[in-house]
């Protein structure tokens, strides 16, 4: 990465969160491609837009009244007080206004109160509530996929309204009237058929997981393993799909097999549950969203194995934490004594504080680095036992391993971080104008810890990050390899030993 | 004839908030929340949860985070609202409760302050271009509303007196189905008109807000689905399907 020495302070930095000027519709014609009939069947949708679809919308929005209580609570009392408008980094990086959460929610919030409201119903001027059109639903597609289901703006209400859940009941509405987005809808009829986001048949998962080994083995020599579909394994490590074929992920993935490796555990890979990923949260369907969770059951069961281990995605571990044990438990056929499920940086973290990794720190020295919170790891979820442990055992995990670590600015971290501007089922490449306007407040706030500190690489933990990041960098005056992963740090510093039964059994 | 008119009105407008207000916390408390959704960093308990609803509603954290404007501002209105509210008690009691009494100078403070706050809501709502952006006519009415009720409450005391004591025993024959006349004093009627506007609307407006913060699944959900189970109903029959 181009390293700026410019410490002398006199040059100024766009301030992260800087807020635009409105420009009315600049991103109306922002929007994904729509998923093509043979996809949206497997997923029990309709295969095209139906011919009655007001009424349909309307009774589906009916139906998500009386079973989302998020639903009905947060489209009645709004205030419009303003809060959040500045919030989103949709909004911060287009001023396009119907990027300000309210404004996005109100999309939906004024065909629900033409229905589902007295005055709605009979004075719609009066608390701007408007008929679903053509052109209303126009404005669903493109501004829905337009959020990022990143939750900044619900931590910044006061009613907690989550605009994430306004936008999952958006899509949901759209693809039961038969209006899906290709991209998600494509990845999880994948899923549904092949086990994975993308595609990955079994024989070249098998021949990917032979290469690392060789791989490792070369340049550690250490026999480090990577097993597939081994019965009896202690361990299911259910990773990011991306994991196994992407850049920086890969790397992350050899830095969770040596941790294993160090921690003398059995482990496997599932080529039934490959995947962590659960796109169903993105469209808000909670029976595509159950089903990809069956299969890691049905893996774990099968497998015979005792844990279930995540590896590093935002949304996947909200899925997984917020939602597994609902969707697919109870996981009583699992050893209790440990979190189910179990993150792979629980894991690494609990080794290093029980002393049982060792790091050569040095090995991470010619990187400068900082951290991106994900955002459904830092607002959907919890590492470790206390509340804020996603902020802070990342951190630890960081510090453990590498020598230079700066945090960057306070109001775009933890609580408050702002999203890579590609997740919730954005990462498609006809979004890439509202994906880069999106990275601008983390790619502002990136270029500043470069100047006052001299950071040239940013870690994260999360598959949809680290792939929106290779893309975005550039556009922002970054090297493309400036994102890494956590575990990849892990992986450079780690010192292994040759017989990981000797590093000594069960780990804390 | 005015006196049966403000009897009724305000009949029906406590029969329309309490029955209105009764059928929407009866929606909400019915209606499932199938997920585990609480905004993270999150209580591990029921104490915690508590504790964090109460600072919601009590000192609006979570708008302090956002803007200190309009944190200032709707506090300030909040919580002026709340004194000018217990204020008034001293028209529905007899004795008046002591404390009641000890609070009376502050309630007119109290109901100066009240204005400021919604003066500077409703500036902010016409002045900064976002907040323009978002607000309908009925945003701007509710305004209107709660400043006249001010305003017109104020008045009694600065501009024109009313005779109290007959105020108080038209409300205590009120409550206790014994009508005593209204005093016919135009700025009476003008504010406690408004007032049983406010309470008919309140059940089918953004005022829904009072009682919808304790139903928020972001703020009222306990952070442990890893140790509990969390399933809905009509979750629960998809189940039946499973192997």
């Amino acid at each position: 990465m181009e390293q700026l020495k410019t410490l002398d302070g006199d040059s100024e930095f766009p301030d992260p969160l800087e807020i635009p000027d409105l420009i009315p519709g600049c991103m109306a014609a922002s929007k994904p491609y729509v998923a093509a009939p043979q996809f949206q069947e497997p997923l029990g949708f309709p295969r095209e837009l139906v011919e009655n679809w007001q009424d349909k919308a309307i009774a589906k929005m009916a139906e998500l009244r009386s079973k989302y209580r998020s639903f009905r609570v947060f489209l009645d009392c709004c205030v419009k007080c303003g809060a959040c408008t500045d919030k989103c980094h949709y909004f911060l990086g287009t001023g396009d206004p119907k990027n300000m959460p309210v404004a996005r929610q109100d999309l939906l919030r004024q065909v629900y109160r033409r229905h589902f409201t007295l005055a709605g119903k009979y004075l719609p001027w009066l608390v701007g509530a408007r008929d679903l059109t053509e052109e209303v639903l126009d404005d669903w597609y493109s501004y829905f996929h337009q959020c990022s289901q990143c939750r900044r703006c619900s931590v910044y209400c006061p009613y907690g309204i989550d605009t994430a859940e306004i936008s999952m009941a958006g899509r949901e509405i759209m693809d039961s009237i038969g209006k899906g987005e290709k991209y998600c809808n494509e990845v999880i009829s994948k899923v549904h058929s092949i086990g994975n986001n993308l595609g990955l048949p079994k024989k070249a998962l098998k021949s990917t997981l032979q290469d690392l080994e060789e791989e490792v083995l070369e340049e550690t020599g250490v026999p480090v393993r990577f097993p597939l579909d081994e019965e009896g394994a202690e361990i299911l490590l259910v990773a990011p799909s991306a994991d196994y074929f992407a850049e920086p992920h890969v790397a992350g993935l050899i830095g969770y097999a040596k941790v294993f490796h160090q921690a003398g555990v059995t482990w496997t890979i599932s080529s039934y549950a490959l995947e962590a990923a659960n796109f169903g949260m993105f469209i808000g369907s909670y029976e595509n969203m159950r089903e990809i969770a069956l299969r890691i059951r049905k893996a774990a069961l099968a497998l015979g194995v005792k844990r279930l281990v995540f590896g590093e995605c935002g949304h996947a571990w909200r899925a997984a934490y917020s939602f597994l044990n609902t969707l697919a438990g109870p996981f009583d056929f699992l050893d209790q004594r440990y979190p189910i499920p179990q993150h792979i940086c629980e894991f690494t973290h609990d080794l290093i504080q029980a002393g049982k990794l060792k790091f050569d720190k040095s090995k991470n020295d010619h990187l400068r680095l900082t951290f991106h919170d994900s955002c459904n790891i830092a607002r959907a979820s919890r590492l470790g036992n206390v509340p804020g442990g996603q902020f802070e055992i990342p951190r630890a995990i960081l510090k453990a391993c590498c020598n230079h670590f700066y945090d960057m600015a306070p109001d775009t971290i933890k609580e408050s971080t702002v999203c890579c501007g590609g997740g919730g089922g954005l990462l498609t490449d006809e979004l890439i104008d509202i994906r880069k306007a999106g990275a601008q407040p983390r790619m502002r706030a990136l270029r500043q810890v470069a100047e006052e500190h001299g950071v040239t690489h940013m870690a994260a933990m999360c598959a949809i990050c680290k792939a929106q990041f290779s893309k975005v960098l550039p556009m922002y005056g970054f090297d493309r390899e400036a994102i890494l992963s956590l575990h990849q740090l892990v992986s450079n510093a780690i010192i292994l030993e040759k017989d990981s039964q000797e590093s000594g059994g069960n780990e804390g | 004839m005015l006196t049966v008119a403000y009897a009724s009105l305000f009949y029906m407008a406590t029969a329309v908030l309490v029955g209105g207000l009764a059928f929407r916390i009866w929606g909400y408390a019915t209606t499932p929340a199938p997920l585990k959704i609480p905004t993270t960093p999150a209580p591990k308990t029921r104490g915690g949860v508590v504790l964090r609803l109460g600072r919601e509603v009590v000192l609006f954290e979570s708008l302090f985070k956002a803007n200190k404007w309009i944190w200032l501002f709707g506090w300030l209105f909040h919580a002026a609202l709340v004194v000018v509210l217990l204020r008034h008690l001293r028209y529905f009691t007899l004795p008046v409760w002591w404390w009641v009494g000890l609070i009376q100078p502050f309630g007119v403070y109290a109901g100066l302050a009240m204005v400021a706050g919604l003066v500077g809501l409703w500036a902010r709502r016409a002045l900064v271009s976002r907040i323009r952006y978002i607000s309908a006519p009925s945003d701007h009415l509710m305004l209107a509303l709660l400043v006249g009720i001010a305003v017109s409450g104020l008045m009694m005391k600065y501009v024109t007196h009313t005779d109290v004591v007959a105020v108080k025993s038209f409300v205590l024959g009120l409550l206790y189905f014994n009508w005593q006349p209204i005093p016919a004093d135009p700025v009476l009627l003008v504010h406690l008109a408004l007032v049983a506007a406010l309470m008919i609307v309140f059940p089918f407006s953004k005022l829904l807000h009072a009682p919808g913060v304790f139903f928020s699944p972001t703020r009222n959900q306990i952070d442990n689905p890893r140790e509990r189970r969390h399933l809905a109903n009509w979750a629960r029959e998809l189940e039946a399907s499973r192997s």
